[in-house]
Formats: structure tokens, sequence, C-alpha cells
């Protein structure tokens, strides 16, 4: 397919950005001060540090000496820390983190480093490790390695500009970010720490987990079970990644969102599980649900942001916060429960998107285009898992799968968009006959009926036990031919308010008593 | 969709559990497939064997069967108002889309969920060569009517529940009887459907979801000791 030119051009690239400035035997002191440090603080358990050493020291020196270069081999490292295995494998997942995040990784570094994830899970799968390691650093792996399938299978997907080597290469390579591969691994890690059962156990009071954040105190390894934890969030993400949304909100069931949990400790896994969950309840069509989360994130996120600034992840966590703003503005024109959002956030979408949304509630092709925008704006990066057939001439696929759920999404909205006319008209009446909002709206009276029931079938979704839910901020029903509106309100929830404030007072008492001590 | 003869529990109960145990698994592809066509005959249905089947078709597209992905579209129909049909749609590549027999279901898929009956039952009976094979599908389709009018009406013309299920004369009439709670309104032609919290918004406000769930109020226990 491709030229002898193209090929020449590669092993071109691959020479300078290996060979003139960068040596990778060549261990600077700095990094072999860390790699000794961070050993270790592994061994000897001390998470502070280690989460000290990873969060900061790692992106310090990276800044400092690894701005365009990878970091030395590991090979040239190993010596330091003697030769320690499991080591390795940690400080080679962090090498191709960094590569992936700075430079763009050749196919056979992308290779390389599903090899390298095979080799570390396969370690904690079997249980050899004793390490206590901080809940970021784990979170970051299995996010990482999600990320590399996801960008793996795009870059599979861009057949055109792939040279005759590559082509070679990735048949060589088939099971390399095999989609099977992938789903196994994240579904062996959660059945082999038995997290759903820990949950469980918890819940019964039998068992500390969300207590101690998934730490270990009793001498034992967090490894497995927190890895396992993420692992579902991880299962989360790659199914909504392939469009299979209801899979993916059935793997998250063991995490209970509606509370405090392991997730939220790490801002990173709090943001991608809400992410992910709210976009599948939208493709769901429970946007009730949805909103309410993507509110309490935003809620938190606007609260919060301050004392990420320095973090690594805060370009990351900007850049979720804009893209769940854009979602949650979808929702809301297709389900106008302005109620549920706090006042912050809605002081926020009306700055960002508030002339937009105004437009998207209208019936027109410009407000399907802004549907469009947004969505395109805001959805995952979806894939195709399955290889190209090699011997078929080679086109490029990578936007395929997106293609699909922006067509079957602007589907959805096509098929409301008349619904927010009757929503304009239902606000000002009480009751309302037929023909008289027929002759509103410029339609006939059976065509009036169906436009009625479908606002009826869209604003009820069937939730998660397979019972009716209603979303509709306005409602109605009919009577002879006379429509009733009638506006739902939703009614105040003094009981948990009541148990909040129970704790709150507690909590204040208590600490009362401690001042009287000292 | 709960029609489940007792004879064929056991079957399902094996597959449910393969699927569970097995969810990312090719070799269970074949017993999938099976699994469809028992749904068929034995008019049960299970969304998660079929959503598993489609994934894996999606991973391994040259092993998909379009009789199968048919079938199970079908079925899918047959689940609203479930979104089960848009869920199975997003696992199904575009180009497999443009399958005459799937643009038609689509198109089906458009007039329920616009409650487009007339249409509906218009453009079904064009194509009973293709829905004829899953026995139900009529039932199912007047179902979800019923469950459309149930949202929408306190009491609603005759005709209008004719052209939902599609059904008239003597039929309908058994039709409406046979629907717990439905009556006819003596000579006014108006059907008058039984009050739940959708057509009668007022026993929502009353079922007040005063209730706390237990884990919540656990909270408290170290307080209340």
């Amino acid at each position: 397919m491709s030229s002898g030119g193209y090929e020449y051009e590669d092993g071109l690239q691959s020479s300078i950005d290996g060979g003139i400035s960068y040596d990778p035997s060549f261990v600077p002191d700095p990094v072999k001060s860390f790699v000794v440090h961070l050993y270790r603080h592994i061994r000897e358990k001390n998470v502070y540090e280690i989460h000290q050493m990873y969060e900061t020291s790692f992106h310090t020196l990276s800044d400092r000496m690894f701005k365009d270069t990878p970091w030395p081999s590991v090979e040239a490292v190993a010596q330091y820390v003697d030769n320690d295995h499991v080591f390795c494998l940690l400080y080679r997942e962090m090498w191709y983190r960094h590569l992936y995040a700075r430079l763009s990784p050749t196919l056979k570094q992308r290779i390389d480093s599903w090899d390298n994830y095979c080799s570390l899970f396969q370690v904690v799968l079997h249980g050899v490790v004793n390490m206590q390691l901080p809940n970021q650093w784990l979170w970051d792996m299995v996010d990482e390695f999600v990320y590399q399938f996801q960008s793996f299978c795009q870059y599979r997907a861009k057949m055109k500009s792939k040279t005759e080597q590559e082509i070679a290469l990735l048949r060589q390579h088939d099971q390399a970010w095999n989609v099977y591969g992938v789903l196994n691994f994240l579904q062996a890690l959660m059945e082999k720490s038995s997290i759903i059962q820990i949950l469980q156990q918890e819940k019964e009071g039998l068992e500390q987990f969300t207590a101690t954040d998934g730490y270990d105190y009793s001498g034992g390894s967090n490894v497995l079970k927190v890895l396992g934890y993420f692992s579902m969030v991880g299962l989360l993400r790659v199914h909504c990644l392939l469009g299979d949304y209801q899979t993916g909100l059935k793997c998250l069931l063991p995490i209970d969102i509606s509370q405090q949990g392991v997730y939220t400790s790490v801002i990173g896994s709090h943001i991608t599980t809400i992410y992910h969950y709210g976009f599948a309840n939208l493709m769901l069509r429970r946007y009730v649900e949805a909103i309410r989360e993507f509110n309490k994130i935003l809620v938190y996120i606007f609260k919060t942001k301050q004392y990420h600034q320095k973090s690594p992840q805060y370009e990351q966590i900007l850049k979720k916060n804009e893209q769940m703003y854009a979602l949650l503005t979808i929702c809301l024109s297709l389900c106008p429960q302005v109620k549920l959002v706090d006042e912050n956030v809605n002081a926020q979408l009306r700055e960002k998107y508030g002339e937009k949304m105004s437009r998207m509630q209208r019936y027109d092709d410009e407000s399907f285009a802004l549907y469009d925008e947004l969505f395109s704006y805001a959805c995952p990066k979806f894939i195709t898992p399955s290889a190209p057939s090699y011997d078929e001439p080679l086109v490029n696929y990578n936007q395929d799968a997106y293609r699909l759920q922006l067509k079957l999404f602007l589907y959805e909205v096509k098929q409301q968009q008349q619904l927010s006319v009757v929503r304009t008209f239902l606000k000002v009446y009480s009751t309302i006959s037929l023909e008289k909002l027929a002759s509103y709206m410029e339609v006939d009276e059976p065509t009036l009926r169906t436009i009625l029931m479908t606002y009826k079938h869209k604003t009820h979704s069937v939730g998660a036990d397979g019972k009716t839910i209603s979303n509709a901020d306005i409602d109605f029903y009919i009577d002879s031919d006379l429509i009733h509106v009638v506006e739902s309100k939703t009614p105040k929830l003094y009981g948990d308010y009541f148990l909040r404030q129970i704790v709150k007072l507690e909590a204040v008492i208590g600490d009362m008593d401690r001042v009287k001590l000292e | 969709m709960g029609r489940e003869p007792p004879s064929q529990s056991q079957m399902s109960y094996t597959v449910e559990q393969l699927v569970a145990v097995n969810p990312y698994n090719p070799d269970i592809l074949p017993d999938l497939e099976n699994y469809v066509n028992e749904q068929v005959a034995s008019q049960t249905y299970s969304l998660d064997a079929n959503l598993c089947l489609l994934r894996l078709y999606q991973f391994e597209p040259e092993r998909m069967s379009t009789q199968i992905v048919a079938r199970i579209l079908i079925k899918a129909l047959m689940a609203m108002p479930a979104p089960d049909f848009s869920l199975c749609l997003f696992l199904i590549p575009e180009r497999v889309q443009m399958d005459e027999q799937f643009k038609t279901l689509i198109v089906l898929s458009h007039y329920l969920e616009t409650a487009k009956f007339r249409q509906f039952w218009d453009e079904a009976a064009k194509n009973r060569h293709l829905l004829e094979v899953v026995p139900g599908f009529e039932q199912a389709i007047q179902e979800y009517a019923v469950h459309v009018l149930s949202l929408t009406y306190q009491t609603v013309p005759r005709s209008v529940v004719a052209e939902a299920v599609n059904i008239e004369g003597v039929s309908l009439d058994k039709f409406i009887e046979q629907h717990a709670g439905w009556t006819v309104e003596g000579k006014s032609g108006l059907v008058s459907l039984p009050r739940n919290e959708f057509n009668n918004p007022e026993l929502r406000r009353t079922s007040g979801a005063q209730s706390i769930p237990l884990d919540r109020i656990t909270r408290i226990f170290p307080v209340l000791s």
C-alpha cells in the first residue's frame, strides 16, 4: 500500500526520537535518587512518602528533565533497585504513561506497553504483591490502561496512513490491546479482588473498606482490592466507549454513588465515574438522574477547584468540567428541570450556555445543529473494537463509532423536538381543550393526540428496576377532551435534612467536648 | 414479558448464568444465538443475554448473523416502553443498519416512539413476513399502547383506543373487558381508564416519598445510642 518513502521516513523519525538528544541508558543523579527512595518507601510501605514522590517528585522531574524525551530506560535504573521485578514493572508503567502524555508513542511502544500491563496485572492477580500503594496511583493505572486501549483503537482505525511495516506488526501482535483481553483483565481484577463481596459485607458491618479509603492497616496489601474496585469504573468507561450503556451501568452497580466512597477519594476517579454514569443515563433517557449527578459533581468541582490548581490532573479536571456543563445543557434542554440545579451551577450554566440553551429549545435546524455541536464536544471518544480486515482496501474508520452514536442521539432529539412547543403552551394553562391547543399548534386533533402521547412516553423513563419514572417538569392528563395541566412539585425531603443536621450537631458537640479538655 | 413456561426455566437459567460468568468470552456465542431462538419460541426475553451477543458481534463482525440480529431487534421492540431497541442499535454498526429489514424495524420503532400507532400498524401489516417469525409481537405492542394510553388519559374516545391497539368492533369490547379497571362509559363512546399516579398526579403527592432508606438512618445510630 504505502510507498517505500514512507517507510524510510518512519525509520528516520525513530532514529531522531531515540538517538540524538536522548540516551536511554543515561541515568541522571536526581533520577537515581528518585528510584532509590521510591523503591525504599514502597518496601517500607510508607504510603505517605510514596504518594509525595509519585504526585510531586515524578512530575517535577518530568518537567525539569524530561519535557520532551522519555525517562531513562528501565534496564538502566534496575541496578539501583535490586533488579526488583515488580518495581521495574511499576517504573515501566510510569515510563509509558509519561511517554503517552508528552510524546507520541510508536506502534512498537504501544505494544510493549500492553505487554507491560499484562505482566503487571498478572503479578497482581496471582497475589504475590504485598505493597501498599496510594489510591491515586492505582486509579491512574486503571485509567491509563483504558486510555491506552482507547488510544490504540483510534490509532489502528486510521488505516490510510499505515506503513506496510506497521500493518505487518499489527497482524503479528493481534492480541495487543485486544478488546477481550482488556475487558477480561478488568473483570479478573474485579473478581479476584472479591471487591463486590467486600462492599456487600461492609454494608452489613462485617468489613471495612470505605472507612479506611481502601488501605489495609493490618499489614496486608491494598493493591488488588483497590485495583479491583477501580476496575468497575474502568468497565463502565470501556462499555460507554463501545456504546453499551446498559452493561456499563450494570458494572458500576456495586458502588453506591449516592454516597461517598473510595471512588470519591481520587478526584480523577470521582469525575470519570460521574461523567460516564451521567452520560450513560442521558443515552438511556433517564435525564433527571443524569441532571442530579452532573449537578452534584459540578457543585463539588466548583467548590474544590482551587485545591487542585497545582495538581497534574488540573487541566483534565477543567476539561471534564466544561464537558459536563455541555452535557447538563443537553439534559436540561430535553428535560427542563432547572429546579434540580444548584444556584452556583446554574449561574455558570447561564454564563456558558445560557444563550445556546434558549435556542436549543426551539424547533428548527439551528437548534438541531447545537445539539450536534454540544454532543460532539462532550461525548466520550467512542471506539470500534474490532481489528480491520487488512486485506481489503485500507480506509479510515476511526470516526465510525462516534458517527453512529451521534446519529442515534440526534434521532432521539428529533423525536422530541416538538415537545418543547407543547411545554410552552402547557406552562400557561391550567386546563385547555384539545381543540384549542390543536389550533394554537396548527395541527389537527389526531396529530395533537400523538404529540401529547409522545410527550408522556418521552418524559417517562424506565428505571433500572423496570419501574416507570416521571421526568416531567410539567405534566398533564386528558379527561374527555380537556387537558389538565399539573406542575410537578418535588416534595421536600425533610427527613434527609434532619438526618444531616443531627450528624452535624453531633460533630459540633464532639468538637466542643474536645475544646474543654485542652 | 414474564410469560415464561416452567419447562424452559431450567434452560434459561443456565444461559443467564453463562452470561454472568463469561461476559467477555467469544466461546458462548453459539449458545447465545440458540438462546435468541429459544426466547422467540418460548416467548421469553433476556435483554442482558442479547446485549452480550450483540457485543460479541461487535467484537467479531465476521461472525454476525443478520437473521439473529433481526430477531433481537423485534424482541427489543416488544419490550417498549423500555429503551431496549436503542440500546441494541447503539451496538450495531451503521453499515449493517442499512440492510432493508433493519431499516423497516427502525421506521417501526420511530412510529412507536412518537406514538403514531396508525402508521405503525399499517407499516407492520406490510412487513408481516418479517414480524410473524416472532410470536406474541402484536400483543406486546398492544400492551405498550395500553401503557401510553394509561399515562395520558383518564377517559379516551373509543376510536383512539381502537387505533392504538389496532382492534375494532366486538373484539375491541373484549380487549377492553380484559383490562382490569377499563370501562366503556355508556353512550359517550368514552373509555374510562383506571387512575394511576401518571394520569392522576394527585396520587403521587399523597403517596409521599417521606420514607428514608435504612442505610441512611444507620448513620445516626452512633448518635442515638
